[in-house]
């Protein structure tokens, strides 16, 4: 409760300084903020669980340990806008500010205790992405992206919306206790299972899941490159870590019509999404149908409940930091350029190699190549998944990532056996830090599974 | 003193060279993984000495992994093969020229830490992670430093990667059911695990889809001729010298043990993959018209008599293979370094464009001439020994297999001694062919000192070997 105060807190203050003209100060200020809300967050999750306004929100080891991960993707991309907003200085203290703000929404999404606190939650979070996404005001695509966003993203809040209300309609009640304790009861009304589906669908959405994708591409094309990054990674993990408590808390045992579901939703969005890589030559494009694919591997644990979060924030925190990397590369690379074709990254391998590197690891992290975490992260899944029994799901899911790496290594290929097409640019120090930091983390996840395994 | 010790050193090795800038990066590789080699001569003499070498610490807790190395007999032999061959193959490398070296011996002495660790692992999961580990700097030493048309060899290399994982994919689902099965990844428990035959049979293909496709066996060979003949010189030594011995290592140490119903059902199906891989490999190297490619497909052949040497589950089948993986690794580095010789000379690998190198450099022709002979398994070399054993292994199994895995020496004979003819005599070539320098010939002399030793007195490696080889048979004939 006190990280969600005090990241709000954190939001105003961004917005006072730009009365206050110290614009330049922002973004220290921030990481420094940000980084005490990382300490209170670790004091809750060492306190938790606690129940705070009639269980509107309840602090778990589940919510604060992805919390705590929210926080530190938001350093991330709080320490990237440093530079990207270096044109628009004067809008920076919003930018930084609905970053912030749209932390506090996905905190509020993963410690809600009840449906209303949930809705809030998403509903922050949403409104920021629309208007982070259609922020470079003078683009046809950025506001193309915005509006595209918005009216998808809409009507998908409508169809949450129906369903938390068919919810409320069978189980008078908005606290997901007590639904939850409801819903083992032997008589339940159709509404309820309805309503499970509504959310289950908007959630959908929200991950891109297929075949809720369509928006994914377009939106992230378009969108400024910053808030690419901060969709695929971040705002995905935040509406995947929400889904899982939704299905969790909500509904104590999943039916196995609804596994089949989950199953075919799963392999649905890794195989289109893998597919519709191979051919895509925008990378931001082709990251997001990456991101749709990665979406279809996270809901597979969905499969395994009982013991499936340690997974869940795993393989996340994997997938995130790798993106973080990666976004990164594609901000210098593409700082100066047009658009974000695969064709800017020519000879990068030779005018920068410590960024090919990066984005290179990042890259077989996300195609699940030992060491980096991102292969501990498809281990664990495909442990647990196994260990329930969809064996198929399975190896449809190696089949996929064995072609998952038929799409990164285009962007390889590209970066080691094209010769540049111009001269050398300066790279900005926080880029490197950054990325440097983000792909350590992933290596040190990959080296020390245990230690995020065992948060939850 | 334990077997991490290797490791770390050929991992610090590795950034070592690195750091080394580009200049002196040949050198500090080469003197790291000297102390490798020098590491694991001492620590096969405190193997001897009855001293325990292996390594275990526990690393993640569910699923439970451990950091788990364990050294026996066949585990030692191929150590002492990866890095005795790192070295010649570094030093074999001193007469060229490379853009961003360091980055280049980085990834040599990276992968030969990734194999030696891939050998050494007696715990299934982290098995895997050095085996998958070892796919990432061979990708980058032959997309690189490869030569000939970029997009041809982009093709090939990226074939090859994708082939490669989407084999190793399959071992990793048969690694994380048997844990299932087996609640450990531990070596020596899946040894004890008890699979019903239906299961054995879908976990024996899931690890030969992985192994065939990195030996190779047919039909599992398509990508090898093309890489070969695309990645530099060091790249295609340590491919065939060590990489290709993993798979057959691993069919030893992972498959037959844990699989052996399926292994004994399966039986004559393997063996004969195995020998149609001798003649089919054999028969195109007849008609090959690049140098490498003939040797890659010669190479095809040989291990194809491995392999039927590692399926035939006997005592003399295994002992051969092992030591015809070992007489193959120096063999083949050494004619692969004959083929960088005449390239760096002559700017060619078509062996139209060759020939009368003899009358302009006898010491170089009479040295290539000894491998030749060694790979056609001249009596009193190396390879004489272990394709011999091997052979007679398979006489047990069926005198037919043993018969057509008999071509490979007479029609080994045949193409060695044509691309002999055509390569090295004939008409004075109009180009000028320098003989072979000191580190040229150094390379030689140590690869023919090796075979001849050990051709004429395999006892040592015998000795080191055969009790590792017991255990695992016993382990297969343990469980009917």
């Amino acid at each position: 409760m006190n990280t969600l105060i005090a990241i709000i807190g954190l939001g105003i203050l961004c917005l006072l300084f730009e009365i206050f003209d110290a614009r330049k100060a922002i973004i220290p200020i921030v990481v420094i903020g940000l980084l005490a809300v990382l300490g209170l967050d670790i004091n809750e999750y060492n306190a938790s669980p606690n129940f705070y306004y009639n269980n509107m929100i309840v602090v778990s080891k589940f919510s604060s340990a992805f919390s705590g991960l929210f926080i530190i993707l938001t350093i991330f991309l709080v320490s990237l806008g440093h530079k990207f907003y270096e044109n628009h200085q004067t809008k920076i203290s919003d930018f930084i500010a609905i970053k912030i703000f749209l932390l506090a929404g996905a905190v509020a999404m993963v410690s809600f205790g009840n449906l209303a606190m949930f809705f809030l939650g998403i509903e922050v979070l949403s409104i920021a992405l629309y208007v982070l996404a259609s922020s470079n005001r003078l683009s046809i695509k950025s506001n193309e992206a915005g509006l595209k966003y918005f009216l998808m993203g809409s009507f998908a809040s409508g169809i949450l919306l129906f369903g938390i209300c068919l919810i409320y309609g069978a189980m008078g009640t908005f606290d997901i206790t007590e639904i939850s304790e409801l819903s083992r009861s032997a008589e339940l009304p159709i509404w309820f299972p309805i309503g499970i589906v509504l959310i289950f669908i908007g959630m959908l959405f929200k991950i891109a899941a297929v075949p809720f994708h369509f928006w994914a591409p377009d939106v992230y094309e378009g969108s400024p490159a910053l808030t690419t990054a901060l969709m695929s990674t971040l705002a995905k993990v935040v509406a995947i870590a929400t889904l899982y408590k939704l299905v969790t808390t909500m509904n104590a045992d999943i039916s196995p019509a609804f596994q089949l579901v989950i199953v075919i939703v799963s392999i649905a969005s890794m195989t289109v999404g893998n597919i519709m890589a191979l051919r895509q030559i925008n990378v931001k494009r082709m990251l997001a149908f990456s991101g749709i694919s990665h979406a279809g591997f996270m809901l597979m644990t969905l499969l395994s409940t009982t013991k499936s979060s340690g997974t869940l924030l795993y393989y996340t925190s994997a997938y995130a930091l790798a993106g973080i990397a990666a976004f990164t590369v594609i901000l210098y690379v593409c700082k100066t350029k047009e658009n974000e074709d695969v064709t800017n990254f020519h000879g990068l391998g030779k005018n920068n190699p410590l960024m090919a590197a990066i984005l290179t690891a990042s890259l077989l992290s996300m195609a699940g190549i030992p060491i980096f975490g991102g292969f501990f992260a498809k281990l664990f899944l495909f442990t647990q998944t196994i260990q329930a029994g969809f064996i198929a799901l399975v190896i449809i899911a190696v089949i996929n990532s064995i072609i998952s790496v038929g799409y990164y290594f285009k962007l390889i290929l590209a970066m080691y056996t094209k010769e540049p097409n111009e001269a050398k640019i300066p790279t900005p120090t926080i880029y490197y830090a950054i990325a440097v930091i983000s792909i350590v983390l992933n290596i040190a996840l990959g080296l020390f599974p245990s230690f995020v395994l065992d948060l939850l | 003193m334990n077997v991490s010790l290797l490791l770390i050193i050929l991992l610090v090795g590795a950034f070592a060279t690195y750091f080394a800038g580009d200049k002196l990066a040949s050198k500090v590789a080469l003197l790291f993984s000297l102390v490798a080699l020098g590491v694991s001569i001492a620590l096969l003499n405190s193997y001897n000495a009855g001293e325990n070498i292996s390594f275990f610490k526990f690393w993640v807790n569910k699923p439970a992994i451990s950091y788990s190395l364990t050294a026996d007999g066949l585990s030692l032999i191929m150590l002492l093969l990866t890095s005795a061959l790192t070295p010649l193959i570094i030093y074999s490398s001193f007469g060229t020229e490379f853009k961003n070296a360091k980055s280049l011996y980085a990834l040599i002495l990276f992968m030969s830490f990734a194999m030696t660790g891939t050998f050494l692992a007696s715990d299934g999961l982290l098995y895997y992670i050095f085996w998958e580990l070892s796919l990432i700097p061979i990708y980058f030493i032959a997309l690189i430093w490869g030569n000939g048309d970029t997009e041809e060899r982009k093709k090939a290399v990226v074939k090859f990667f994708i082939y490669t994982l989407a084999g190793s994919l399959f071992m990793l689902i048969a690694f994380v059911y048997l844990y299932q099965k087996a609640g450990s990844f531990l070596i020596k428990d899946l040894y004890n695990v008890e699979l019903s035959r239906m299961e054995q049979f879908w976990i024996f293909w899931a690890f030969f889809l992985a192994y065939a496709i990195k030996i190779p066996i047919i039909p599992f060979h398509t990508w090898q001729a093309k890489v070969y003949q695309k990645a530099p010189a060091v790249g295609t030594m340590l491919l065939s010298g060590i990489m290709l011995k993993m798979g057959l290592y691993s069919v030893i140490r992972w498959q037959i043990p844990i699989t052996p119903i399926a292994s004994k059902t399966y039986l004559p199906i393997l063996i004969g993959l195995g020998i149609a891989g001798v003649i089919y490999g054999s028969i195109v190297a007849l008609r090959q018209k690049d140098l490498k490619k003939l040797l890659a497909y010669s190479s095809l052949a040989h291990v194809g008599l491995i392999a039927a040497g590692c399926y035939t589950l006997n005592i003399d089948g295994l002992r051969g293979a092992v030591l015809q993986m070992i007489s193959h690794g120096f063999v083949v580095v050494g004619l692969f370094f004959a083929a960088e010789i005449i390239y760096r000379r002559f700017d060619t690998r078509v062996i139209a464009e060759m020939g009368g190198i003899r009358s302009q450099a006898p010491k170089f022709a009479s040295l290539f001439m000894i491998l030749v002979l060694a790979s056609v398994a001249l009596p009193t070399t190396f390879n004489f020994v272990g394709e011999f054993t091997v052979l007679y292994s398979l006489y047990q199994i069926n005198v037919w297999f043993a018969v057509l895995g008999g071509t490979t020496i007479i029609l080994g004979a045949y193409y060695m001694l044509k691309m002999y003819q055509h390569v090295m005599l004939g008409e004075t070539n109009t180009k000028v062919f320098a003989d072979v320098t000191f580190h040229e010939g150094f390379v030689f002399v140590i690869i023919i000192a090796v075979i001849f030793i050990f051709g004429m007195y395999p006892k040592p490696i015998n000795e080191l070997i055969t009790p590792a080889l017991d255990q695992i048979l016993r382990t297969l004939n343990k469980i009917q």
